[in-house]
């Protein structure tokens, strides 16, 4: 089969596009790195690329607040192909500022059963203590959710660490409904082990109904290597030959692509 | 209606839109969190105000957005329910909400960088077709304290008056400011006929800030020319001419009188003429003493330095295809009066430094490193911000700007003394990497003139004077102008263009890049220029706001311009480029004149003309004098104290406390290649002794980074030199460097050095430098000096800070998979000391605190130092080393401590049993060239170790507890001790 092309759509102030591109062809797919705004000029493009990432960063600055101004362009004038894109079965993955973006857009979480529900219902706001975070976290996935970018993550030996650098990646819902429905619906892929910035129920990441469609606080792109795990130096051998928990989440999504395309 | 308690800015135009015609509403918006979503700003302020003794009975935050636009209500929703308000966390109030307590509103000052707002019209533009002028600011409602009493809190906590307003009702303008037209007059300085009192006080009140033969060699030049200046040949020659740019004291002839003679033998040193009285001439400090051991270590083999000291930023090999270059600046005097926007713009500066090297670096890390004074320093003086707000500031202007640039922070370090409260030291520094074979360019007669990036404003002018002269307490009000405010996102998008424009297939499209950063444009035309000339049109370059006039536009050091030489025929490319990048291109003109001049136009008119060889050249080289006396130093008797108390107290020490208040709110992470981190260990807790970066992924290789900075030896400046030197190095090692590929840079921050006896010092710590360097063959690659740091009182009492040096250090990692850290690994580890401690404490931490009495500093053996460093290189590549930790601030029971706190786990608790008896000699001894290392077996260490003295400290156990000699502390304790001061 032919390999699975990503799309990575980055803008001003996106700037974890490079580590990105790379989770992807290290997970076996071909990228493209493209600028936003030749997207707005031809959202048709989009129908030519099997998987999409959201990439990390500041936005526009984040100014008014994070991913806002990239929300609204992208709401604009990508949702319909973004739309199509997802009915076609095409993975979706946005890291930190592309999950701000995801959730300000209603691509994520996208809950009510039966239709197509973009209104805004949960959001990635302040950190309750106020302050930019970079840490290491350790991880619990959902095993009962049908999100395929997390798949088997639990099976990995030893505890899992992604790092996480945020300043607005408290999750809350709009209500209790929403939550509830996350829930029921096993949106909720994963998860801190601590709570880092007051999110509700130490949400990390969420996917929508199909499962294919992901959002996440942490950086799994910037887990590709052990030699980035933050005490590898004390990790033996045995574990440091396995696929690393970020290379994981892409392997995963490149994986089912492939599948996908051969049946 | 509304108030300000801020004093009127000198500056008094607006910020964005210029175009925008008169008579349109400013609608005001304000966006609050719901109560459901949580208010973590009022949150802070209140905890912030508890702090400082004000309790709150609530708060509430909003933020405030002006627009100025004609709008109709659908569109105002339009923007409120599609840009500015999230359905889900937030809401929207159109104009004022109903006061809930006692109302603080901050505005940016007219004139003041507000980099949202920018993004906000772009954004409104990009909905709704419509153009506006936006500003934004930030409402606190305040419950439990007087109006009174808000505005007080809000001055101390929330506003900085040099660059915000506070308002105690609503700001809601009838109209946003804006600039007038600017009516063009030449203007010609009467300088011909002065004489040297008036010669004086022309350039103190012009703030030119030149001495009186500075100022008689340009009016030597004007009487030759038979003309007066234009003031901007006048502000061209001031700006060049400063210590900042030239570094004029460092590269001039210095006759050297006093102690320090016998340790140094000057006479045989490189540029030193002897004199009959023992004193000695020496002919360019920096050339005969920095500059010299890079040159002598080259000529003596070293191969992997591929630019030096002549670039914006050092450059050296790191492999086959990458060329790697890195940078320390100093942003002192602005941070001093605006600490946020000072170190943003010093970090953002610094960036542009490396994006401006070569033919452009990616930048892959950053640096800072501040000095500042006790937080609990008592009696403030007037003039001076509190100590934990400029550090608190600082840190969040580093984060801001580097965070946004997607830079991974990794290195730093903060250093403590009183001395700095007036004058805080903040040092930036920013490493790239490029491809090898665009190291260098040069523009060539007929490239066009091209700036990138951001517009010109008032921001920033005189900065370059500015930061060469002393800080007095009235500075925040004369030079509220100098100040400037970084928009990241401007670089960021500089950046990415110019990055694509150096990629671009077929080779780069320009011939030279360099920054704008002191001076301006002035500066880098002026620089770029130096060989063929160059002609500007002023007036083409775009603008903040109307009303610059053709010296401001020159001078001004607005942030985030590049200045590029580009042909003809690459125009087209690049403008694309830029297109694309929404990144504005303006050419200003072209470089090559007859004569090799500066000439300066404004629409059409000559404004400037001026020789690039007097410019580079015509600045008098006066020899200085410098005197230096040994400083006696007197034994004081030392406090009965029990170890345990003396090494909770070190720990609790803010020099030697744990900083991950700071290191957490950067992101070491971006880019994917942080190999080694700042904080390292099971728990991340750790303090690293260098950070390592992956450049190229999956290459193998590492560069490390790491610094020295030893300001408890300060009263001898060549010990607290070589000593600076040697904790870099041993940093670097610890990690995993080969300390043959250790490149080093010099960042010199001074008192005033028009004293001898500063000068003096800095003589010390230049002949330090040749020696270290020479010695552990580390050439350095690049420095900077800033040499003016001291703060006049109201009262006339001058507080000079102490001589500061700070070395950092860039290394390359041979294999980035034998990297170790410091935390402690296994119980039945022995602890080894490497190296000799000399039982010499004066200067030590110990000392400071008043725990051991000793008048006698360690001193750095230049053969032992070298040697010690590789060889426990060598152990570490041989795999023999579990963890490494120099030695330094706090002593060897604090090194030890710190890696156990590193590998303590509640799982695996760690514990250490010293062996023999511990006294407070040994225990806190802080002398050079050792280090603590964590080994299987001591007898494996023995073949490479050969004559280095090693000493067998104790085993690691499994007691969660220190016990050595009458010293039992647990783990635990230690841990809360060492964190807990600066967990702010």
């Amino acid at each position: 089969m032919p390999m699975p092309k990503a799309l990575v759509i980055r803008t001003a102030g996106t700037n974890c596009d490079v580590e990105l591109c790379r989770a992807f062809t290290l997970a076996g797919a071909g990228v493209e790195l493209v600028h936003l705004d030749r997207l707005l000029a031809d959202p048709a493009q989009i129908a030519q690329f099997d998987l999409i990432g959201f990439p990390g960063g500041f936005s526009y600055g984040d100014d008014i607040a994070s991913g806002r101004i990239k929300a609204m362009h992208t709401r604009e004038k990508l949702m319909p192909e973004l739309l199509k894109a997802g009915d076609r079965g095409v993975p979706m993955i946005g890291i930190c500022n592309g999950f701000q973006v995801m959730v300000q857009i209603g691509l994520l979480p996208n809950s009510l059963p039966g239709t197509q529900n973009h209104d805004s219902c949960v959001a990635l706001t302040d950190n309750d203590h106020g302050r930019f975070i970079d840490q290491w976290v350790g991880m619990k996935a959902n095993a009962s959710s049908n999100c395929i970018w997390t798949q088997g993550l639990n099976d990995i030996e030893g505890e899992i660490l992604y790092p996480v650098a945020h300043g607005e990646g408290r999750f809350v819902t709009k209500d209790q409904a929403t939550l509830d429905l996350l829930k029921a619906g096993n949106q909720i892929a994963l998860r801190y082990s601590e709570d880092i910035n007051g999110s509700i129920e130490q949400i990390a990441g969420i996917c929508d109904p199909t499962g294919r469609i992901f959002g996440l606080m942490p950086h799994p792109e910037r887990s590709l290597e052990w030699n980035r795990h933050p005490y590898w130096t004390r990790l033996d051998e045995h574990t440091m030959s396995s696929q690393t928990p970020g290379l994981k989440i892409f392997t995963n999504a490149v994986q089912a692509v492939s599948k996908q395309t051969v049946s | 209606m509304s108030t300000t308690t801020a004093p009127k800015s000198p500056v008094s135009s607006p910020l964005s839109s210029p175009d925008l015609p008169a008579g349109h509403a400013v609608h005001r918006v304000e966006i609050h969190p719901t109560a459901h979503a949580g208010d973590p700003r009022a949150h802070a302020l209140i905890e912030n105000a508890k702090s400082i003794g004000i309790p709150l009975g609530g708060a509430h935050w909003c933020r405030v957005y002006l627009i100025e636009a004609t709008l109709t209500n659908g569109q105002l929703n339009q923007i409120i329910n599609g840009l500015l308000a999230n359905p889900v966390v937030e809401y929207a109030h159109i104009g004022a909400s109903e006061p809930r307590g006692a109302l603080v509103e901050i505005h940016p000052l007219p004139g003041v960088m507000d980099p949202p707002a920018q993004s906000v019209s772009d954004a409104i533009f990009a909905l709704t077709g419509v153009r506006a002028a936006v500003t934004t600011g930030d409402r606190y409602d305040i419950l439990g304290i007087s109006d009174a009493k808000a505005q007080t809190l809000a001055n101390r906590l929330l506003a900085n008056p040099v660059i915000a307003g506070v308002h105690a009702t609503p700001f809601h303008p009838a109209q946003l400011p804006h600039g007038h037209a600017h009516d063009f007059k030449l203007a010609h300085v009467n300088i011909r006929d002065l004489d040297d009192d008036q010669l004086e006080a022309l350039s103190r009140e012009g703030h030119l800030f030149l001495a009186l033969n500075e100022m008689q060699a340009i009016q030597a030049h004007y009487q030759r020319l038979n003309r007066e200046p234009t003031d901007i040949e006048l502000e061209t020659l001031a700006q060049t001419w400063s210590e900042h740019c030239v570094h004029k004291t460092l590269k001039s002839t210095i006759h050297y009188t006093g102690d320090g003679t016998a340790d140094v033998a000057p006479e045989s040193r490189p540029g030193v003429t002897m004199h009959d009285d023992g004193s000695y001439t020496i002919n360019n400090l920096l050339k005969s003493t920095v500059a010299a051991a890079t040159f002598e270590l080259i000529d003596e083999g070293i191969d992997w330095t591929l630019s030096v000291f002549v670039d914006n930023a050092g450059i050296i090999k790191f492999d086959d295809e990458h060329a790697v270059c890195i940078k320390v600046e100093t942003h002192n005097h602005p941070s001093a009066l605006a600490p946020y926007g000072g170190a943003a713009t010093g970090i953002g500066g610094c960036i542009r430094d490396i994006i401006g090297t070569g033919l452009a670096a990616k930048p892959i890390a950053s640096t800072d490193v501040f000095c500042v004074a006790y937080p609990d320093m008592p009696n403030i003086p007037a003039g001076c911000l509190p100590p934990k707000q400029i550090l608190t500031e600082v840190v969040a202007g580093v984060r801001d700007y580097g965070n946004r640039m997607g830079i991974p922070t990794i290195n730093g370090a903060v250093m403590f003394d009183n001395r700095y409260v007036g004058n805080p030291l903040v040092y930036c520094g920013c490493i790239g990497i490029m491809p090898i074979d665009l190291i260098s360019g040069d523009a060539a007669p007929g490239d066009h003139i091209i700036a990138l990036g951001g517009k010109t404003g008032r921001d920033g002018i005189h900065g370059a004077t500015f930061s060469s002269a002393e800080l007095t307490d009235t500075h925040a009000d004369e030079f509220s102008h100098a100040v400037q405010i970084g928009n990241a996102i401007e670089e960021k998008r500089t950046l990415d263009a110019i990055l694509r424009a150096r990629d671009f297939e077929g080779g780069p499209l320009y011939r030279s890049i360099t920054d704008c950063g002191a001076g301006g444009f002035s500066s880098a035309v002026g620089e770029m220029g130096e060989q063929v000339g160059a002609f500007v049109n002023l007036e083409q370059a775009p603008l903040k706001y109307a009303g610059l006039s053709y010296t401001e536009i020159w001078i001004s050091e607005a942030q985030e311009r590049m200045v590029l030489a580009v042909a003809e025929e690459n125009l087209p490319a690049l403008q694309k480029i830029c297109d694309e990048e929404h990144v504005e291109l303006a050419d200003l003109g072209h470089f090559g004149t007859d004569n090799a001049e500066l000439v300066l136009n404004f629409e059409g008119t000559e404004v400037g003309r001026l020789p690039m060889s007097f410019m580079h050249d015509g600045i008098p080289t006066p020899t200085r004098t410098a005197t230096w006396a040994a400083p006696k130093q007197e034994a004081t008797p030392a406090k009965e104290v029990l170890l345990k108390e003396a090494l909770l107290t070190l720990l609790t020490h803010p020099n030697i406390a744990s900083k991950h208040w700071i290191v957490r709110q950067y992101d070491h992470e971006v880019q994917g290649n942080t190999v080694i981190k700042p904080l390292v260990g099971p728990k991340g807790i750790g303090p690293g002794d260098a950070s390592v970066v992956e450049p190229v992924p999956g290459s193998g290789q590492g560069l490390s980074v790491g610094c020295g900075l030893v300001t408890g030896l300060s009263d001898d400046p060549y010990t607290m030199t070589l000593a600076a030197i040697d904790e870099c190095m041993r940093n670097l090692v610890c990690v995993g460097t080969d300390p043959s590929r250790v490149a080093i840079l010099d960042n010199f921050c001074w008192p005033s050095c028009t004293k001898p006896e500063n000068l003096g010092s800095l003589v010390r710590a230049a002949q330090a430098c040749y020696d270290g360097a020479k010695a552990y063959k580390t050439p350095f690659v690049s420095g900077k000096d800033s040499l003016n740091n001291q703060f006049t009182t109201e009262d006339g009492t001058t507080i000079e800070i102490p001589p500061t040096l700070l070395i950092t250090g860039l290394g390359i990692v041979p294999d980035v998979d034998k990297c170790i850290t410091s935390d402690a690994k296994a119980i039945g580890n022995t602890l080894v000391l490497i190296g000799k401690p000399q039982a010499k404490l004066a200067g030590s931490h110990a000392h400071m605190l008043g725990f051991v009495s000793d008048i006698n500093m360690p001193t750095l053996d230049l053969e032992v130092g070298p040697k010690t460093a590789s060889t426990v290189h060598q152990l570490i590549k041989a795999g023999l080393v579990k963890a490494a930790h120099d030695v330094s601030d706090g002593g060897i029971l604090c090194t030890i401590a710190e890696m156990l706190i590193a590998g303590n786990t509640n799982d695996q608790p760690l514990g250490f049993v010293g062996m023999g008896d511990l006294n407070a000699i040994i225990a806190f001894d802080e002398s050079p060239s050792c280090y603590v290392l964590e080994i299987e077996n001591p007898e494996s260490l023995k073949t490479i170790l050969g004559d280095i003295p090693v000493r067998t400290l104790g085993k690691i156990t499994d007691t969660g507890t220190i016990s050595w000699g009458t010293l039992n502390a647990s783990i635990a304790d230690l841990t809360t001790a060492w964190r807990s001061t600066l967990d702010w």
